[in-house]
């Protein structure tokens, strides 16, 4: 069962993001995007992330892609958009990277079950922590606010200075003069 | 019946490379930075995936961190493409070599 929600969720994934760089109009590639989005949350809550799966509908789809769509409305091209001329060379060095990074995944040793003795993971180490039975949510916030305060606090910081750069940047005149 | 980790690891390669030739190929600024959000998202299926199978909570809060960083990044691109679309009237990145010799 677990596979069959893999397959259909990874297909899915993949057909879209492939749509993504393949249609010609914006607004199409960002729709399949959306769907895209709901598909990688619905993987995070097989792999019990449910928690980043709402986050994901609600950051992704909700802020970042409703975001797009005001771009690429805003501007409204209509103009055809033709490949790059170094189409070829594009493809082939993203066909030598899959390559690579399928045989380092091929070459590699990967778990291939989930680590049945949670304790045997680095338990004991400072800065991990072992996903218990209570919620998924309540033991992010627990890491979070504990272990990755400081990373947090930095993040909040990476979204002012954003914010007040969009503002700067879209902006037509600051203070008068021209921008 | 659990799917192999090497599954997951597979599809985020195969959605980053995507990502990747979509930034080579396409000349729409708009669709290189949806490109760029297709490689953000690979990493985070792997980021989610080894959080399940080494039972370690860190990936999941990483994972929330790239979503930060991806919220910042899209608004300042997008705001960047607003700022060159008012001065060229074009989003092609062959209209913008201002700085290339």
């Amino acid at each position: 069962m677990a596979t069959l929600f893999f397959f259909y969720f990874a297909g899915i994934i993949v057909l879209t993001s492939i749509l993504v760089v393949a249609l010609r109009n914006p607004i199409y590639s960002a729709l399949s995007l959306l769907i895209m989005f709901f598909h990688v949350a619905g993987l995070y809550v097989t792999l019990r992330a449910e928690f980043l799966a709402a986050v994901q509908v609600i950051v992704y789809a909700g802020a970042i892609l409703v975001l797009y769509l005001f771009v690429v409305m805003l501007l409204n091209v209509k103009r055809e958009d033709r490949y790059h001329p170094q189409f070829l060379l594009g493809t082939l060095l993203g066909l030598t990277l899959l390559t690579e990074g399928l045989l380092l995944v091929f070459r590699g040793t990967v778990p291939e079950q989930p680590a049945s003795v949670p304790a045997a993971t680095g338990a004991t180490q400072a800065g991990s922590s072992v996903l218990p039975l209570v919620g998924n949510t309540e033991t992010i916030g627990e890491v979070l606010f504990s272990t990755y305060l400081y990373p947090f606090e930095i993040a909040s910081l990476i979204l002012l200075v954003a914010m007040i750069g969009a503002i700067v940047l879209a902006k037509k005149d600051i203070g008068g003069r021209e921008a | 019946m659990n799917v192999p980790l090497s599954y997951y690891l597979i599809l985020s390669a195969i959605v980053f490379t995507t990502g990747v030739v979509g930034v080579l190929i396409r000349r729409n600024i708009i669709i290189i930075l949806l490109s760029i959000e297709l490689m953000l998202n690979a990493t985070n299926i792997n980021f989610v995936a080894f959080s399940y199978y080494l039972q370690n909570i860190a990936g999941q809060v990483f994972v929330f961190f790239a979503l930060t960083v991806a919220a910042a990044e899209v608004a300042v691109g997008l705001a960047i493409i607003i700022a060159l679309y008012r001065t060229k009237a074009s989003i092609n990145v062959d209209d913008f070599q201002l700085l290339k010799w």
